[in-house]
């Protein structure tokens, strides 16, 4: 079975919510939406209090390419456009809204289901050859004969979308990565000039414990998945697909190729050794690629373009549906909670809800994490709402994320042996200890993808990534001091 | 509510010290049990009084030179008093023990400031000073029995290693040197049983194959070469990876964390090093075995092939 070749752990699965069906959160009484829930310039609000707004009706602008729409995920009227502190700490821009019932914008529509045609003789009386066939997918794509389902049809074929203008779509969306870096999927799609992408990674790995919600969506929504990747797939002109996936969600691999091979060409799924940090882009694409991207370059250098499974599904809708990103599934668990699940939240609703959606705060809670425990962020506050990167939220108690005593190193070598980029995290953390920023420097600490697998085997209980993080701000500094210098 | 708020990760392993030393004295313990048979009481003492006197001695400086909170709950300095026993003969008086132990603890480890800062192996020091301050003392060696409960009066004879130095004795039949009938210090003598030790490391992945396949790789490539040459003068390589200290010097001493290299690579040289080390001792140099001394050679150099050999990074381009 594929993986990845350097370092990488096996890290306690935890999957409680595994096999649990998607329930439906009901709507907040107060929506707090972010302008800046995606990587680059923060939204700029179109609306003003007192506005009334309607579900998936444009409320923040995106500002220059590296930015990302913000749609209103609920109906009802506008109180308060204020900067709130969010899940970092940093003021960010957020618009409340008191929730009425919901009332869609006239362009979506809110049925997002396709019916599965239940046997290939059905679906293929409905499809292309004959009615259900564009010539776009025609001269592109004669592979992909096979492929037409109506609602797609409708969007390409009825406006003879070119995949730019399928692109443009997407950016309207206010589409961005679901799997938490959240960074606009427009962009990734659109690789700069003397590149040339040839195959397109569906990133459904979900390497972090705990979480859930790709493999929920997976099995709940496999064929608008499936469409979805075909969407991105004419978008970004690539002929093959990759989806990849853990081998720790049999059911969705066994889903996902049945519907494939019966309904897609060029795409394939491939199964994955379970072993983190896989969902990593650099070491997902060396796992199905077999080649490493260079350091300090995308993706695109060894011709791969990277999507998260969730992204599909959100692209799906947006080009099917004209529905934006206003929802996502959010997994809610933690060992402690009596009823951990898989939601449909709505985008800005508090995740103090969610928790007693899932059986309110256990009463020896320590730690709330929004994402995975290994790379999520401890939150300050359960008011903060959910965002477009909110895979899910982790109750820890104090015996699951307590901190033992910082021991001396012992130089065992388990954090060197662990590192998926192949660094000396150990190194590292003397040397920004001892502050000697050229030996940080020279140990090439800019290419910790902060996975923390070193801090997690320790056996010093050393906070090594702490450390990490700390050098890498410096240099990051530094090296913008010295850019400074060098132009004047 | 409170909410702690810190960075990622937020979760641990669960793994330790204490866990890792523990394990290390648990995959002696078939070692000791063989000794325990072949030497009887001597060996029960030699090794009691040396983790005892480690334990005191490591609590003691802890305590009032260092003045720090006493770290002997870690299981290191259990460990150091072992594998400083299992180089010691099985009729040393308790007061070199002792001796011994104070130079390992002291001046091999706390002198450094503890675990972890130590550059060379604390246990190998205690016995290389005994060994070179009572050399008399330091080389007669007992005799395997059954459970025999003489101690500092036992029946003393030569090993296999200074056999083959004085080209005198007749070897033992290669099965005793497997199951470790044969005179040698406490812990060395039985190879199967410190094979299984070291498959039991390797198996909870408390070392890496990396050290222990160099070492033994080496000396049986070098004594090879060097058996062919001349087989009259030189023995079969066999006879050397199963006599002396190697097996325990190549699973239990030279993977000593603190003072083995850091990266695969190195852990290659470093291994390589004490293999080429060794046999040169042990065939062209004065004393019959030469581990403990290899092995604290290449601890010296562990620094330096720590600057120069790192693992290989992802994405380095190729230039």
């Amino acid at each position: 079975m594929k993986t990845f070749v350097i370092g990488g752990i096996k890290a306690p699965e935890n999957k409680l919510t595994a096999g649990t069906p998607i329930a439906v959160m009901p709507l907040p009484k107060q929506a707090v939406i972010h302008l800046s829930q995606h990587a680059g310039e923060a939204a700029t609000p179109i609306v003003a209090v007192g506005d009334k707004v309607k579900t998936g009706q444009l409320i923040g602008k995106n500002n220059g390419f590296i930015s990302a729409n913000i749609h209103s995920s609920v109906s009802g009227t506008v109180t308060k456009i204020e900067a709130v502190a969010d899940a970092g700490g940093v003021k960010n821009m957020s618009v409340f809204i008191d929730v009425a019932p919901d009332e869609w914008d006239e362009r979506v529509s809110s049925d997002s289901h396709i019916e599965v045609p239940r046997s290939f003789a059905e679906w293929a009386r409905g499809c292309p050859c004959g009615a259900y066939y564009h010539k776009n997918f025609c001269s592109a794509f004669p592979d992909e004969r096979k492929l037409c389902y109506d609602r797609f049809r409708s969007f390409v074929a009825d406006e003879e979308a070119s995949p730019e203008e399928v692109i443009e779509k997407i950016k309207d969306a206010g589409i961005v990565g679901m799997g938490g870096a959240a960074f606009p999927t427009h962009v990734k799609l659109s690789p700069p000039p003397n590149t040339k992408a040839e195959i397109l990674i569906i990133n459904a790995v979900e390497c972090e414990p705990y979480l859930t919600s790709d493999h929920a969506l997976m099995l709940e929504h496999g064929i608008e998945i499936l469409e979805g990747v075909r969407i991105l797939k004419y978008a970004a002109k690539v002929k093959k697909a990759v989806i990849g996936i853990e081998n720790n969600k049999k059911d969705a691999i066994k889903h996902l190729t049945e519907l494939a091979k019966r309904h897609f060409c060029g795409i394939s799924i491939v199964p994955l050794k379970i072993r983190y940090p896989q969902g990593s882009e650099k070491q997902l694409v060396e796992a199905i690629t077999g080649q490493q991207i260079p350091n300090g370059q995308l993706p695109i250098a060894v011709g791969a373009i990277v999507q998260n499974v969730g992204t599909a599904y959100a692209v799906y809708e947006a080009i099917a549906n004209n529905k934006p990103l206003i929802e996502r599934i959010v997994t809610v668990t933690g060992k402690h909670l009596t009823k951990p699940v898989n939601l449909s939240v709505r985008i800005g609703t508090p995740i103090h809800d969610l928790i007693a959606y899932a059986g309110g705060l256990p009463d020896d809670s320590c730690k709330v994490v929004a994402g995975g425990p290994m790379m999520g962020r401890a939150l300050p506050s359960l008011d903060l709402p959910v965002t477009k990167g909110t895979s899910g939220i982790l109750v820890l108690s104090a015996a699951d994320t307590d901190r033992k005593t910082m021991r001396n190193c012992i130089r065992c070598a388990r954090c060197t042996n662990v590192c998926c980029m192949g660094l000396n995290p150990s190194l590292l953390m003397n040397a920004v200890d001892f502050k000697d920023w050229d030996l940080v420097e020279n140990n090439a600490i800019l290419n910790c993808i902060e996975c923390g697998s070193c801090s997690f085997v320790c056996p010093s209980n050393r906070p090594l990534l702490d450390y990490i993080r700390k050098g890498k701000t410096r240099i990051r500094a530094m090296m913008k001091v010295r850019a400074k210098r060098n132009n004047s | 509510m409170n909410l702690t708020v810190t960075l990622s990760p937020h979760i641990h392993s669960g793994d330790s010290i204490e866990k890792r030393m523990y394990s290390v004295l648990f995959a002696l313990a078939p070692a000791w049990l063989v000794s325990l048979y072949f030497f009887g009481l001597g060996a029960l003492i030699v090794t009691l009084v040396s983790v005892a006197s480690c334990l005191l001695f490591e609590y003691l400086i802890q305590r009032f030179l260092l003045k720090g909170t006493p770290t002997i709950g870690d299981g290191s300095a259990i460990l150091t008093g072992v594998l400083l026993a299992f180089n010691l003969p099985s009729n040393l008086s308790p007061a070199l023990v002792v001796l011994g132990a104070l130079v390992a603890i002291g001046l091999g480890k706390m002198a450094f400031g503890g675990l972890g800062n130590n550059i060379f192996n604390p246990a190998l020091l205690g016995r290389v000073f005994l060994l070179i301050s009572f050399p008399a003392q330091m080389t007669v060696w007992p005799q395997p029995g059954t459970f025999p409960l003489e101690y500092t009066d036992a029946t003393t004879g030569a090993t296999v290693l200074s056999m083959l130095k004085g080209h005198w004795g007749t070897l033992p039949a290669t099965a005793d040197l497997w199951i470790g009938n044969i005179g040698g210090s406490l812990g060395e003598v039985s190879a199967i049983a410190l094979l299984l030790g070291g498959i039991f490391l390797l198996w909870r992945k408390i070392i890496t194959w990396h050290i222990p396949v160099a070492v033994l790789g080496t000396v049986a490539v070098f004594t090879g070469i060097m058996h062919a040459v001349d087989p009259e003068l030189y023995a079969e390589p066999l006879i050397h990876l199963l006599s002396g200290g190697l097996l325990l010097g190549a699973f239990f001493m030279a993977t000593d964390y603190v003072t083995s290299p850091m990266s695969r690579n190195g852990m290659l040289v470093y291994g390589v090093g004490i293999g080429i080390i060794t046999v040169v001792i042990r065939l062209f140099g004065s004393y019959p075995e030469g581990v403990s001394f290899a092995i604290l050679t290449m601890n010296a150099f562990t620094p330096i092939i720590n600057i120069y050999i790192k693992n290989k990074k992802f994405g380095e381009v190729k230039s």
